[in-house]
């Protein structure tokens, strides 16, 4: 009797320690993510303009939003940028393939290929767009040895979206490569040794082992770069900061941005804020779902 | 995976055998491909670094050398001066300290928050415990353009736009990546450490700060350089908030000596602020490269 008093008493202690150390993160989510979330929610049905308080009107910014073909726009743009994705995705998984064979200086190649992952998205949209200069960017006179006259890339609505695919592709494949050399180098060799004895060549052991074994790292990839890939803004932004020409750069999130800050027009950028929000978590909730059915398979 | 292979050989078939009719064209096969591998990740590292070494080389010409035909890869004559021209052409300056103060006091705090919380999620009784961390991380889900603008408003009404605060505070109460992070590493903390440390009496601070901080240390730094790295980056909170030149964080700054000297060709400055705006990050990634790269490849492990 005495001793579990004694030890609910321990117990409410050690709870209400816990409590405190975990009321920290629950608070700061609480205040700057959970209620500017519902507010979000609440103002997409408001007009406001950030000023003055935020008036009800029902669907209107929805309405609005479906009829704008800026919107339409720039969620297609959005979604074009993404073909960097599938590029980077077998760029680096060849890469990964190559650094995982015993040679020299694969240590080297692997910080050479990771360097441009942790440099500052800002001072590398500002050195490409440089290099995209259509005169003497470096781009264009690397093309001009081979004799080819290169286009002004970012002033080029043909060429704008394809320039910022590249750069995108350039930034991010030293990070899917590390993913993939982490992930080839825990295939357990017994698997390729049982495919080889039953007669594998290498493209089979390839096709059956390695890229199933890899799906794991894949389907994280595909899902983290599509929720990073919606909502780029930073390249836009410096590289073409009025969206570019003919509105062919301008992305979901710096159209957001624009309406919100420059146009003042909160009510309709949280619209599309919303939406936005809404995509990304019906990507993720999907990826829950097949990463699951996965796990299934292989085990 | 060709690599595997050979090996596979070696193991499965008579040694006799495989001397004499796969052994030795093996090697020299495999040493024929790594020769090709080799040169075309040369020329791909070539194509990494090469946007890097340009703006290093630009940033050290003269104006019009920016211009000649054909590029010059070693400026001539070196202006090593842009280099001091630089900060009394925009508040870089202030940029790297409003950079390193906010980067300094999120992830230094954070970090703290971060890890007791984890500690609490990972080995304290508490009802519901999993429940609200299970909240937290499908909070990770939730874009930030989704709550920028009624976030803009909330520090709009408090009078803190065009301060450091807006970029400080969400920090201050931790980060959720690390706390799951962290929380998974403490799997690998014995229990009986800490019961042995709540018999001698210890409260739950002193056994977090005097066993499981010391334990989990590793993995608090390289999760501690990856936050350290996004914050120094980040740019979109930054440019909601910052308007005053001299309040604005490195990224502004550089940002906005990319669209002022511009109109002006003056292209070897904007290469030199945004030089100095890489150096710091790639001293961080070489000095804890190893850290980095651990850490990356197992939460890309873990998803």
């Amino acid at each position: 009797m005495s001793t579990t008093l004694r030890r609910s008493r321990l117990h409410r202690r050690e709870h209400l320690v816990a409590a405190a150390f975990i009321a920290i993160p629950v608070l700061g989510f609480l205040i700057f993510t959970a209620y500017p979330l519902l507010f979000s929610f609440y103002a997409s049905f408001t007009k406001w303009n950030g000023l003055s308080d935020p008036v009800f009107n029902g669907l209107d910014n929805y309405t609005e939003m479906f009829a704008d073909p800026y919107f339409w726009k720039a969620m297609g743009n959005t979604v074009f940028m993404m073909i960097g994705i599938p590029i980077g995705l077998v760029l680096s998984l060849l890469l990964a393939l190559a650094l995982n064979r015993k040679m020299r200086g694969t240590t080297f190649f692997r910080t050479v290929y990771y360097v441009p992952v942790i440099s500052s998205l800002a001072a590398v949209a500002i050195l490409w767009q440089w290099a995209y200069n259509g005169d003497f960017g470096l781009i264009n006179q690397v093309l001009a040895m081979f004799g080819i006259d290169g286009p002004n890339w970012l002033q080029n609505a043909e060429t704008a979206k394809p320039a910022i695919v590249i750069m995108a592709v350039w930034k991010g494949i030293g990070f899917s490569m590390l993913l993939y050399l982490a992930a080839l180098q825990s295939v357990p060799r017994h698997l390729y040794e049982a495919a080889a004895i039953d007669g594998a060549n290498a493209v089979q052991q390839f096709r059956h082992i390695t890229i199933p074994m890899l799906s794991p790292v894949t389907f994280f990839l595909v899902v983290t770069s599509i929720i990073g890939g919606a909502q780029i803004f930073i390249e836009i932004n410096i590289m073409t900061p009025t969206g570019g020409p003919e509105f062919s750069t301008a992305s979901i999130v710096w159209y957001i941005w624009q309406k919100a800050f420059n146009y003042l027009q909160m009510g309709y950028a949280t619209a599309m804020s919303v939406v936005l929000g809404l995509l990304v978590f019906v990507i993720t909730a999907i990826q829950f779902q097949i990463n699951r059915r996965f796990q299934f398979s292989i085990d | 995976m060709f690599q595997n292979e050979s090996e596979t050989v070696a193991l499965t078939v008579p040694r006799a055998k495989r001397a004499a009719a796969t052994g030795r064209t093996r090697t020299s096969q495999y040493r024929i491909v790594n020769a090709i591998v080799f040169a075309v990740l040369s020329l791909g590292g070539i194509i990494m670094i090469a946007p890097l070494v340009w703006t290093f080389s630009t940033s050290l010409k003269t104006k019009e050398a920016v211009f000649a035909l054909p590029p010059q890869w070693i400026p001539d004559p070196v202006q090593w001066e842009n280099y001091i021209r630089v900060w009394s052409a925009g508040p870089l300056a202030s940029g790297i300290v409003n950079s390193l103060i906010v980067s300094v006091s999120v992830t230094v705090v954070g970090t703290i928050s971060s890890a007791i919380a984890a500690f609490a999620f990972a080995k304290m009784r508490l009802p519901f415990k999993n429940v609200v961390f299970l909240s937290l991380l499908a909070a990770i889900m939730i874009p930030f353009p989704t709550i920028m603008i009624p976030q803009f408003k909330m520090f709009a009404d408090a009078g803190l736009v065009d301060t450091l605060w807006p970029l400080i505070l969400p920090g201050l109460f931790g980060n959720i990546v690390m706390i799951f992070f962290l929380r998974q590493y403490l799997d690998s903390v014995p229990d009986s450490i800490i019961e042995a440390a709540k018999l001698d009496g210890a409260g739950y601070l002193r056994i977090f700060f005097t066993l499981i901080f010391p334990a989990i240390r590793p993995a608090v730094a390289a999760q501690f350089i990856l936050w350290f790295m996004a914050v120094w980056n980040d740019y979109l909170a930054p440019i909601i908030y910052l308007n005053t030149p001299e309040r604005q964080t490195l990224q502004l700054v550089i940002a906005s000596f990319n669209a002022t000297y511009a109109s002006q060709t003056d292209y070897p400055l904007i290469m030199a602020a945004s030089f100095i705006a890489l150096v710091p990050v790639l001293v961080v990634f070489v000095v804890f490269q190893k850290q980095i790269i651990e850490s990356v490849a197992l939460t890309g492990a873990k998803g």
